[in-house]
């Protein structure tokens, strides 16, 4: 009896464990819808900021943002799903594939402030390509390969070998087997991966603090060599280093919660989507 | 003699096929060496003017006084504690999460709880610190009645929230690859399904277990935003979880934009970076090890 009461109590506090978890989402989501769905209008979704960014809108900084990202996703995917391809159909077991794997892994664990340093060093100051949508873009794609070759290689692995054996009987190399059954049998699971990677490079602050992201510009970006304004470096700047960071309280929840909006958007749709996948296997 | 000649075709087609996806998947390598060789071209000039000794237990961080003083050592401390209080928090939630996710909830539950969990890992650092400076740190200077609300603690708190769920993510997969037959044969035994779980289940996932929390504690010191918006920024070795402190990352960042290119405040970030950089590598290190050496217990080794 008490070892059963003993399993009650613990339960009971591993409930609540995982409980704080989602209680600690739903306060930062609520503080933020709480305080910032005042600002939110079409002005400040549709304009730049005016008056040294006291009042107006985060246009610029939504269509920095949606640069950078989709850029990295341009970079960061292809390479990606080639990288998965490798590692899950054509390498073998040994020492090649292990080092594969800790280099992977290692990169992985890179903090994003280093990222904006290797993009300082390499992409604005030794490639020249100065601080530019170009430099941000390489850089988030960069540290998003790791989180596209995770997902593409688990999207990979979870296509049944029948499909590769049947191919491969019927006379089919091995790259059209990849290319015309694999990938295709895949390619939902990849690209939920892809929406994720999505996210957490349009979330990402300190990569692109020093290749990217400028505190005010007036003009919208008309090449990839432009600085752009950017909704995560358009919070920070708000919140830390304007000279009336209290008046502009509102603006920035509002940014917060536009950004939030976005990245768990996307997130849900990837969330539901891939449920639905799992549900169809 | 047309299909001989069609078949080494292909072969060679194959191939090149297949060393072409051999180099791309190498470019996670060659990142990884460009980082640290550049890492190591901007840092090393700053070891002209401070020697290592110096730059890495110096006590004084003050990179633009005249002449200025170039000691990282209270930067590192500063890193070093709120990934350790960070983890005092994480790694209790994470891996009662993941064992409560793994064998405890429902499947009703887990549909929703899990989402959550992955939602929490998606919010973006700079919400979390901006959450954690307008909201958490005002409290927190009320209800402790201290100077600032931006300090360890909070930064602490912060960042336990953004480890919990790498913690949570890999310690459940580690859990639920246990061997269902060891779980049935504790059962069997009379055990409760706490006293398996404990005894049983916990041990066999363990090296799985550690991983997660390196992993996580690695994300927690390598976290910059947060820590640049909440730990307060003052480079001093702190004396109480209440005082403001200013680890590594939040230095680079803050610092790095008013830096003049190639001066020794540059070089010197350059350095921390490298500093950084050598500690997450530690941590892959040891994460990589554990699970290496101590694969998952599984039937076979029975």
């Amino acid at each position: 009896m008490r070892r059963r009461g003993i399993q009650t109590v613990m339960f009971f506090l591993f409930r609540t464990a995982s409980a704080i978890n989602g209680l600690a989402l739903l306060i930062i989501v609520f503080f933020l819808v709480k305080n910032g769905w005042r600002a939110i209008n079409l002005t400040f979704l549709t304009r730049p900021p005016i008056d040294s960014m006291t009042r107006g809108g985060i246009f610029p900084c939504i269509i920095g943002t949606v640069y950078l990202s989709i850029g990295a996703l341009a970079i960061g995917l292809p390479l990606g799903i080639a990288s998965a391809i490798y590692l899950n159909e054509y390498a073998r077991k040994g020492v090649v594939l292990r080092i594969l794997r800790f280099g992977i892994n290692n990169l992985a664990g890179v903090p994003s402030v280093v990222f904006g340093l290797f993009g300082l060093a390499v992409f604005v100051t030794w490639m020249k390509m100065g601080v530019s949508i170009l430099s941000g873009a390489l850089t988030l794609g960069f540290m998003t390969l790791p989180v596209i070759i995770g997902t593409s290689e688990e999207a990979l692995r979870a296509v049944p070998d029948t499909y590769r054996e049947a191919s491969l009987g019927l006379g089919a190399t091995k790259w059209q087997t990849i290319y015309r059954v694999v990938l295709p049998a895949a390619l939902p699971s990849i690209l939920t991966g892809g929406i994720l990677a999505l996210c957490r490079a349009a979330g990402e602050t300190a990569a692109i603090m020093f290749t990217a992201a400028v505190f005010y510009t007036t003009r919208l970006p008309r090449s990839i060599f432009d600085q752009v304004m950017a909704l995560p470096y358009h919070i920070y700047v708000l919140a830390t280093a304007g000279t009336e960071i209290e008046k502009t309280r509102g603006l920035q929840y509002g940014t917060a919660l536009v950004l939030i909006a976005l990245v768990l958007g996307m997130n849900i749709i990837a969330i539901v989507y891939r449920a639905g996948l799992r549900r169809k296997r | 003699m047309t299909g001989c000649f069609m078949g080494t075709h292909q072969q060679v087609k194959g191939a090149i096929i297949r060393y072409v996806f051999f180099l791309l998947a190498f470019v996670s390598i060659a990142i990884l060496c460009t980082i640290l060789f550049f890492l190591v071209k901007e840092g090393i000039p700053i070891f002209g003017k401070v020697s290592v000794r110096d730059f890495l237990c110096g006590k004084y961080w003050y990179p633009t006084s005249d002449p200025p003083d170039f000691g990282i050592l209270p930067l590192i401390i500063a890193s070093l504690l709120v990934t350790l209080c960070s983890a005092a928090v994480s790694i209790p939630l994470g891996v009662t999460t993941a064992i409560y996710l793994a064998e405890i909830a429902s499947a009703k539950v887990r549909e929703i709880a899990k989402p959550m969990v992955e939602l929490l890992a998606s919010l973006p650092s700079v919400v979390i610190g901006f959450f954690g400076m307008v909201v958490v740190a005002p409290f927190l200077q009320e209800a402790f009645d201290i100077p600032t609300g931006l300090n360890l603690f909070n930064a602490s708190l912060m960042l336990a929230f953004m480890s919990v769920p790498t913690i949570c993510t890999i310690s459940e997969d580690a859990i639920s690859s246990v061997p269902a037959e060891l779980k049935e044969a504790s059962l069997a035994l009379g055990a409760t399904h706490w006293e398996s779980i404990v005894r049983v289940i916990l041990p066999a996932s363990l090296p799985g277990v550690s991983t997660a929390v390196i992993l996580g504690m690695s994300r927690a010191i390598g976290e910059t935003m947060v820590v640049l918006m909440v730990a307060g920024g003052s480079a001093m070795i702190p004396s109480s979880v209440f005082d403001p402190v200013r680890p590594m990352p939040a230095s680079i960042a803050a610092e790095m934009g008013e830096a003049p290119f190639h001066s020794d405040h540059y070089y010197a970030l350059f350095a921390t970076g490298m500093v950084l950089f050598i500690f997450t590598l530690v941590f892959n290190f040891i994460a990589d090890y554990i699970s290496h050496k101590h694969g998952q217990v599984g039937a076979s080794t029975l």
